[in-house]
């Protein structure tokens, strides 16, 4: 199974086994512009994501 | 990644302090750091009372939730701006700011700018030249002008705003590419009132990355709008945000690395000619009373005047 992402209802299907910045550098997001959910717990970049895992991206820049 | 400080499951990890930690130890992390900043800048004592803008987001709801924690007066302002846009942001924003307000015990103002002025943000840029249609500017400027006007009239020692590292980064970056050399003598993560009916505004939250900021507010289960301003969308503070984090995810701590650096080369005397002329040349609006650049009417009365012809 895929690992899923979720980042502003859209949503990313990768391969498991990578870090978590390694993912969201391969599918264009900035590492530094969000936070990850998993299993309602914070993870760090460098979580493993793990076969099946659905991660919520959580966009924390915001400015005006 | 395990937590430097107990050795459980780490939440987060901050690459440019090399620190990573859990729930517990973060929640216990950042106050501490506050507390840190707010004595090394010296920024108010536990006998000052406080007014913290708050706008319902992550950093301004954290920042009231870490003063009162850290055992400080602190109120709440928050602004009611008339956004709607699609989304009820405005309306939401409040809600939350008083949910926050009442499950804490806490006293918060609200002012209505369509209530006090007759027009939402967006009506009003719609009537004036200034931010070319775009309403930023003219939110900026409103908000500035009531903040200041709420803290004074109110007897409050200092005002308080949520800005983030990552804000100051990216308004320092737009300064600097422009050299913009007034704006770089005036940013500081505390601005003195040098002159009457002027506020002192402090930034507490001037160190802590926007990330941690949203992580605490998360971790320490806070609402708020998790929904940027439908104005604020293709921005340029947000566009240069982005930049400065490319940099930041080649070079952890360049973000950190280039405000402290601005702040130490001030305080070696960088602007310091520049800083000197700012402070000697405010005036008093006729109109408000409140403190202007040039003399006459304000910028804020000047608008409010051309909105209403």
């Amino acid at each position: 199974m895929p690992v899923i992402l979720i980042l502003r209802e859209k949503e990313y299907e990768v391969n498991h086994g990578m870090t978590l910045r390694d993912t969201l550098n391969k599918i264009d997001v900035q590492p530094e512009a969000v936070l990850a959910v998993h299993q309602d717990q914070l993870i760090t970049d460098e979580e493993i994501l793990i076969d099946g895992a659905v991660i919520k991206l959580i966009a924390v820049i915001s400015g005006g | 990644m395990k937590c430097r400080k107990c050795g459980g499951k780490a939440v987060i990890n901050m690459r440019q302090h090399k620190l990573s930690l859990c729930t517990e130890h973060y929640l216990d992390w950042i106050p501490e750091q506050t507390e840190r900043f707010i004595t090394k800048y010296r920024m108010f004592s536990p006998q000052d009372r406080i007014l913290v803008a708050v706008s319902g987001g992550k950093d301004s709801l954290s920042l009231w939730d870490i003063l009162t924690q850290l055992g400080y007066q602190a109120d709440g302002l928050y602004i009611g701006l008339g956004i709607d846009g699609g989304n009820g942001y405005s309306d939401l924003s409040q809600h939350l700011s008083e949910q926050f307000a009442e499950s804490r015990g806490l006293s918060l103002h609200v002012v209505s700018v369509p209530e006090e002025f007759g027009a939402t943000i967006p009506e009003m840029s719609t009537r004036t030249l200034r931010g070319k249609g775009k309403p930023c500017s003219v939110c900026g400027l409103t908000k500035r002008h009531i903040m200041n006007r709420m803290a004074v009239e109110s007897s409050y020692d200092v005002l308080a705003t949520g800005h983030n590292l990552d804000d100051e980064a990216a308004v320092l970056f737009g300064n600097t590419i422009n050299w913009q050399t007034g704006f770089l003598a005036r940013q500081s993560p505390v601005l003195e009132a040098h002159h009457p009916g002027l506020m002192r505004k402090v930034k507490p939250l001037c160190r802590f990355y926007e990330r941690e900021m949203a992580a605490y507010a998360i971790l320490q289960k806070i609402e708020y709008v998790y929904e940027e301003c439908p104005y604020a969308i293709g921005s340029k503070s947000i566009y240069y945000k982005e930049l400065l984090n490319q940099l930041e995810a080649e070079r952890p701590g360049a973000k950190l690395s280039f405000y402290l650096s601005f702040l130490k080369a001030k305080d070696e005397g960088l602007f310091a000619s520049k800083s000197t002329q700012d402070r000697t040349s405010l005036n008093t609006c006729h109109n408000c009373g409140q403190p202007t650049t040039a003399p006459g009417e304000c910028a804020f009365c000047r608008m409010i005047t051309a909105i209403n012809r």
